[in-house]
């Protein structure tokens, strides 16, 4: 239960985040460090990105990605600028790599291979579907109507 | 006093379970019919004797007796009563004993109301309850015991975390639990039909209600938790695929399938195996969000590690209940044959498709959850799995689900015409498509997730309409015998309409917040006046008040439309002075069409403060359709075949052309 307090002070004191004075003037710039920054994760909180982050590292890091934006990256660099210092642990949204794998692949694989065992089980009896009622129907259609 | 009397009276509930787990397992076995009912009394008395220590904890919480360990740590003389209360809960110990308590109801009600049930089934279903009971009230016991005595009491308490004291959350945990726990009403249900190697549709009758139940509180819980989170994170964030958070969701989806797969079971006893893998499926995810929250294992290894009591004694539960489960289901499952078969284009299929998606979609916020465990243990590498996944690769199953939700709800059972339902949907996804594509043409962003999240929405709702009006035969035959037809629909197709019409109004609220939002971030002057997204806001004043247990800086903002006043906030942020934290309270105006959502940040050197104000569109939509969908279970849960049901096995059918 402690941990489950930490977790929600940590989510949940005076979340002040991006503050006035780091906003970019211009607003298409803005924008973008303001989506870049909900992919990168604040390394001392629990599951936070650093744009609702108030820790001072998370701060530093809005102020590091705005720079490198007005300075012309385009998001991927910005992206790999961050990962290369910080390392993986940043990314929120681990990337499309052989190692990660699983990760992403799982949900589609598990359900095409889902979809074939659905199949297989509802093709099971394909002979019963001719429209004659199975043995045990017609008894039960015989006592629904009272034969 | 009344503390040791609590604490006696767990014990003795724990040596009652105890007896409860063996005694009528064997009664059934042999069919010693004293030996079965034996279940019905110990279950009622467990309950009293946890319903004793539990008032008892309360009792000393309530008088702020700071004698009591658990007191002292949590608790604080000058806390609102209702947190004196909530503060029960509000804690690890307090809170297992709340799991223990809403187990030993459940019992309890089986005892009372199952009546009906045979009485083998019956005396099984409370055996393995009791099991569980067992594990839990013995983890209470040995490593979590909230009747410990200080020997010098202090004078005050430590307070309850001032994040907690909200009545959102107050209730947050108890309709949790319930669901939680409610899961493992089914569990009981489909560990006692594997062991009698039975299941049929008056087993998927008794179950049914026990799974909705558990299914709407679940709902309610998740509910109130993310609204909690709206309003006092300060930022309207309402959902942020936090472990915890994931924790409660996955026992939701799966419980979403099993109250879907057990109406196949009802209707047309097929997917017996797949219903009770389910039911054992549901409650293992209660388990291990229970694991997950209490051990601290996602959020650190070396958490888990430096206190590992705990997390071991949950890890064995959760290893012996799910292991045995399965092994029992891989044994037995073979006997439960499925006599009748459909065709791929039927409700049963569609139903199927239903279980698939949501299976699906838990496994992917499953493996999301634990990836960077399994990450760090296996290969060392330290990684992070957040919101930006979720979104990216939980969504898309989503929006499969919603895409044939309303198709697949109104095909017919055992073989269905593909063209004849898509023909009486016509008009709704005609209307669906006009809505996204009036979206697409006038969001100037390019974005689709507005377009496509308000047409699945009219979507769900619109083939909801369409399929109550085309049951009633609206048009076709006189009004008054449209209404009739309506008012005699079985209550369980009434709730199956709201719950999914509920479904559509969140997604409605969700995409509806999430592409239109407007966000501002400024400092501000006392006296000053901005403009948000067509709203004015004037910020009138700050002001120092004292609150019960904290002191507040109160805001006063007053916001105009067309030189209008619309609303007056009171944005606060507040300092509790016991464990001198902090808090921001935003003040939200809540409409039908937006909420207006400002939050006080920190004030400036210059004597300005700075501010956030947020236009958030449609968002209350979010929750009416969270309440909604909960009405919905609840309708399906009241209807009269799960009442009268089951007075014997493979009696007739009801008269009502139930669908």
């Amino acid at each position: 239960m402690k941990q489950f307090f930490l977790i929600l002070m940590l989510l949940a004191s005076p979340v002040w985040a991006v503050q006035p004075d780091e906003i970019l003037t211009d607003p298409a710039l803005e924008a973008r460090a303001r989506v870049i920054s909900k992919e990168l994760r604040c390394v001392v909180c629990r599951n936070e990105n650093i744009d609702s982050s108030n820790a001072e590292v998370a701060r530093d890091l809005r102020l590091l990605v705005r720079e490198r934006l007005t300075a012309g990256d385009n998001d991927e660099e910005v992206l790999s600028f961050v990962v290369a210092r910080y390392g993986e642990y940043v990314l929120l949204k681990p990337p499309f790599s052989l190692s990660n794998a699983l990760l992403w692949g799982m949900g589609p694989v598990a359900l095409l291979l889902g979809l074939g065992i659905a199949l297989v089980f509802i093709r099971r009896k394909p002979g019963a579907l001719d429209g004659s009622l199975s043995q045990d129907e017609q008894q039960r259609l015989d006592e629904l109507l009272g034969r | 006093m009344f503390i040791e009397l609590g604490h006696f009276a767990i014990v003795l509930a724990f040596a009652l379970s105890l007896v409860q787990a063996v005694v009528p397992l064997i009664g059934a076995q042999k069919n010693w019919s004293g030996w079965m009912q034996l279940a019905s009394t110990t279950a009622v008395l467990q309950f009293l004797l946890v319903a004793f220590s539990f008032a008892a904890i309360t009792w000393a919480f309530v008088t702020s007796d700071f004698s009591v360990l658990l007191v002292a740590e949590n608790s604080h003389s000058l806390k609102p009563m209702l947190y004196k209360v909530s503060g029960v809960w509000g804690n690890h110990e307090g809170s297992m004993l709340l799991w223990v308590l809403i187990l030993a109801f459940y019992g309890a009600l089986v005892a009372w109301f199952g009546g009906n049930l045979p009485a083998p089934l019956k005396a099984r279903v409370l055996a393995v309850q009791s099991m569980i009971s067992a594990a839990f009230i013995g983890f209470l016991i040995f490593t979590s015991n909230p009747f410990l005595r200080l020997a010098n009491p202090p004078l005050d308490g430590n307070d309850l975390n001032p994040m907690l004291q909200d009545p959102g959350l107050a209730f947050h945990p108890p309709f949790l639990y319930l669901g939680y726990v409610g899961l493992s009403m089914s569990f009981s249900f489909a560990i006692a039909a594997l062991i009698e190697g039975r299941v049929d549709a008056a087993w998927a009758r008794w179950v049914r209600p026990w799974t909705l139940l558990a299914w709407v509180t679940l709902t309610i819980g998740i509910g109130l938790g993310s609204w909690w989170a709206y309003y006092e994170l300060g930022w309207g964030g309402w959902w942020f695929w936090d472990p915890v958070e994931n924790a409660s969701f996955m026992p939701w989806l799966v419980a979403a399938a099993l109250l879907h797969s057990t109406i196949v079971v009802e209707k047309r006893e097929t997917l017996k195996s797949w219903t009770v893998l389910l039911a054992i499926l549901a409650f293992s995810f209660s388990l291990i969000g229970t694991f997950i929250v209490r051990s601290g294992v996602i959020t650190s290894v070396h958490a888990f590690a430096n206190d590992p009591e705990r997390g071991v004694f949950i890890l064995a539960i959760l290893t012996v209940a799910i292991g045995g489960a399965l092994t029992l289901f891989a044994v037995r499952a073979s006997k439960l044959q499925s006599n009748s078969v459909f065709s791929f284009v039927s409700r049963e299929s569609g139903l199927v498709f239903n279980n698939l998606l949501l299976v699906v979609a838990t496994a992917v916020v499953f493996f999301g959850t634990i990836w960077p465990l399994v990450a760090e243990i296996t290969t060392g590498r330290k990684l992070s799995v957040g919101a930006p996944f979720f979104e990216l690769a939980f969504t898309p199953f989503m929006v499969l689900l919603v895409i044939f939700l309303p198709i697949g709800s109104i095909l017919s059972w055992k073989r269905a015409q593909l063209g004849k339902s898509v023909k009486t949907l016509r008009s709704a996804m005609i209307l669906a498509a006009v809505v996204g594509i009036f979206i697409w043409s006038r969001d100037t962003g390019g974005r689709m997730l507005a377009p496509v999240g308000l047409a699945l929405a009219t979507w769900l709702i619109a083939g909801v309409i369409v399929d109550l009006t085309s049951r009633a035969r609206l048009g076709k035959i006189p009004l008054a015998q449209t209404l009739r037809r309506l008012r005699n629909l079985p209550r369980s197709d009434w709730g199956k309409a709201v719950a999914h019409a509920g479904l559509g109004l969140t997604i409605f609220g969700i995409s509806a917040v999430t592409a239109w939002e407007i966000e501002d971030i400024r400092v501000v002057n006392i006296g000053d006046r901005f403009a948000v997204g067509g709203y004015e806001f004037q910020f009138n004043s700050v002001n120092r008040m004292p609150g019960k247990n904290y002191m507040a800086d109160l805001g006063h903002v007053t916001a105009f439309k067309n030189d209008q006043i619309v609303a007056e906030l009171y944005p606060e942020k507040r300092l509790y002075q016991v464990q001198r934290m902090p808090t921001t309270e935003a003040a939200i105006d809540t409409t039908l069409t937006r909420d207006l959502y400002v939050v006080l940040g920190d004030r400036q050197e210059d004597g300005a403060w700075a501010m956030r104000t947020y236009i958030k569109p449609f968002t209350v939509w979010m929750w009416i359709g969270v309440m909604v969908m909960s009405f919905g279970g609840l309708l399906s849960m009241t209807d009269r075949r799960y009442r009268v049901a089951s007075t014997a096995r493979r009696k007739l059918p009801d008269a009502v052309p139930a669908e």
